[in-house]
């Protein structure tokens, strides 16, 4: 099929309607509206629903309701809608149920900004709600990762029986680039046997619920779910390695920022410094294994993110902080120039070996 | 010959429910017009969070446990997903008129498909009895320790007069299950919410007033009385909505 020129933000609708999605429910909030426009003009037509509910707490709870019956279900916000969304998720995952959820980040905390960010990476990480739990967070760096991704999304979830994140960022939602929507291979999965969609006097009631009372119970049912997050973390780390071979000083990225700073690894080369970027596609799990691997053979990492400094202590703790690792990074909705990183790796590099 | 037997739509697992809480009946209710419409294996039940959370080890059917107040918002994404299912919640009054207002008046402005049973006690009861939305004024509760002072606290919910004005809404109806009659009665209230949604005419929400002898401090018969002298008083009993009614007057 021929390549479509889209929005990022189209993409992964597309990209979701045709893994299967038949269910979206949002609520508007920039940098992410093109999103569920592309699902309310599309659904209708290609027998799915898109709905807009009364608010983001709302939004999640309706995507549990119906992947609860067995459906597939996405919702998408920004920023602050995700805060909104946290309780919803932490059910969603207290209850073993796979789901989309699309972090379309914008700067913050509070309001914020309407610019892109990636402030949300402790949160989506770290915290994305109360209690012991992960999502799979995958971090696309165009718009065709953001179709691709997007479908693998779906099929990680339901293989694993946990939401999955699509954290992406306002430059990846708004800007446009040429898709691909090729055939995917989609995962064989299992049957959810688990659904509440009415046991039509075939079996015994389903039962999706996160609440256990006897706290041996709790113990034993969380530990569980994360023998299934080792298994996430065994088996599905993506990541991609740009001139790292012989790199002295090895940029650590991922999504708008990964883009940036491969334009500074090649400057950078240009001016005669061995640079090299890793660049993590997916944040849970992180591709802690390999860059451990790397940092037995550099001289530096820098993280470049557009926060304060967040992904950057996952990869001091990856790495046990043999070589220095160092945060650059821009916030609030400012995005780093090719030429700041740039300085950033010529200002170390003539540090360390001056 | 068999004269009185447990519905099929509930469970063998024991109640939880205080001696003298209303829980058990409206429970029963529900399960016996499950059965007898012949909907068990088609219909997906929600619980709340509150006293009722365990509500899902109780009925037969399919179950869902949502966050506190986003029951509605649960049963839309399910019924959403499958329109031909019956679909119904089971809420308290701090679930569905406190946290979860929204969910229940957007539920109806968007006249989903769904039965709401909501079950009005007048205090949180499983966190021990402080003040809910629908507490009456001067009720004594553990955070109205000196008595719903409506000035500092606020004033109470009616849910069925509000919900009666939202257009989406199908039938909308107060009932109790404080004497035979009233029990009688409300089971009929159910079977018309449940045919109504199957006739897909729009939200149908039955409002239970109940008792919560515990946390009112009061005898199960004690708190029979007081439901009958104050909370009919505030929360009188019947049918505020019903579009077939209408339809059929026209």
């Amino acid at each position: 099929m021929s390549k479509m020129l889209m929005k990022g933000n189209e993409a992964i609708a597309e990209a979701a309607i045709r893994a299967g999605c038949k269910l979206f429910f949002g609520y508007p909030i920039t940098p992410q509206t093109e999103l569920s426009e592309y699902m309310a003009k599309q659904m209708p037509k290609r027998g799915g629903l898109c709905l807009q509910a009364e608010s983001e707490i709302a939004a999640i709870n309706m995507v549990l309701g119906a992947t609860a019956s067995g459906a597939r279900a996405i919702t998408s916000s920004s920023s602050p809608g995700i805060s909104l969304k946290s309780e919803g998720i932490s059910y969603i995952a207290g209850s073993d149920l796979p789901c989309v959820i699309v972090n379309v980040q914008r700067g913050g905390p509070g309001l914020g900004g309407i610019q892109p960010a990636q402030s949300d990476y402790n949160q989506a990480t770290k915290a994305p709600g109360h209690g012991d739990l992960h999502l799979i967070v995958l971090a696309p760096a165009s718009v065709q990762e953001m179709a691709s991704l997007t479908g693998l999304a779906f099929d990680l979830a339901d293989q694993y029986r946990m939401p999955a994140m699509i954290l992406a960022d306002g430059a990846l939602g708004q800007m446009m680039e040429p898709v691909d929507f090729e055939e995917r291979t989609a995962r064989e999965l299992p049957e959810k046997t688990w659904a509440c969609c009415g046991h039509g006097n075939k079996r015994e009631h389903n039962i999706i619920n996160s609440l256990y009372i006897q706290p041996n119970v709790l113990e034993d049912i969380v530990k569980e779910r994360f023998k299934r997050y080792e298994e996430v973390e065994k088996n599905e780390v993506m990541y991609e390695e740009y001139m790292c071979d012989d790199a002295d000083t090895v940029i650590v990225a991922y999504g708008i920022t990964a883009r940036i700073a491969k334009s500074a690894v090649k400057e950078a080369r240009a001016r005669g410094v061995k640079a090299g970027l890793f660049r993590c596609i997916t944040l849970y799990p992180f591709p802690a294994k390999e860059l451990e691997r790397l940092s037995h053979k550099v001289k530096r990492f820098i993280s470049v993110e557009m926060n304060m400094g967040q992904m950057v202590n996952d990869v001091k703790v990856a790495t046990d902080c043999r070589v220095p690792v160092t945060h650059y990074g821009r916030t609030g909705g400012v995005i780093p120039t090719v030429k700041e990183i740039t300085e950033e790796i010529l200002r170390l590099s003539a540090k360390k070996e001056g | 010959m068999v004269v009185f037997k447990k519905p099929h739509a509930l469970t063998d697992v024991p109640f939880h429910y205080c001696p003298g809480c209303t829980h058990g009946i409206v429970h029963r209710l529900v399960a016996e017009v499950i059965d007898e419409l012949g909907i068990e294996g088609e219909t997906v039940g929600i619980a709340p969070v509150g006293c009722s959370v365990f509500a899902y080890n109780y009925f037969n059917c399919d179950m869902i446990e949502a966050p506190h107040g986003r029951a509605p918002a649960v049963a839309t994404g399910v019924k959403r997903a499958n329109p031909d299912k019956t679909v119904f919640t089971y809420q308290g009054d701090g679930d569905l008129a406190a946290i979860g207002t929204a969910e229940t008046v957007h539920v109806g402005t968007r006249g989903e498909n769904i039965t709401i049973i909501f079950i009005n006690n007048a205090i949180y009861g499983m966190t021990g009895g402080q003040v809910a939305p629908t507490s009456l004024p001067g009720q004594v509760t553990q955070t109205t320790p000196y008595g719903r002072d409506v000035k500092y606290s606020g004033n109470p919910i009616r849910v069925c007069e509000m919900m009666s004005t939202v257009t989406g809404t199908a039938y909308v109806e107060r009932v109790a299950v404080d004497c035979v009659k009233n029990v009688r009665h409300a089971k009929e209230a159910i079977r018309k919410a449940f045919t109504m949604q199957q006739e897909k005419k729009g939200l149908s929400l039955v409002e239970f007033l109940s008792t919560c002898p515990t946390n009112w401090g009061l005898t199960p018969v004690k708190a029979l009385d007081w439901l009958r002298e104050n909370l009919m008083a505030y929360y009188p009993l019947g049918v505020y909505k019903d579009v077939t009614a209408e339809e059929e007057a026209k």
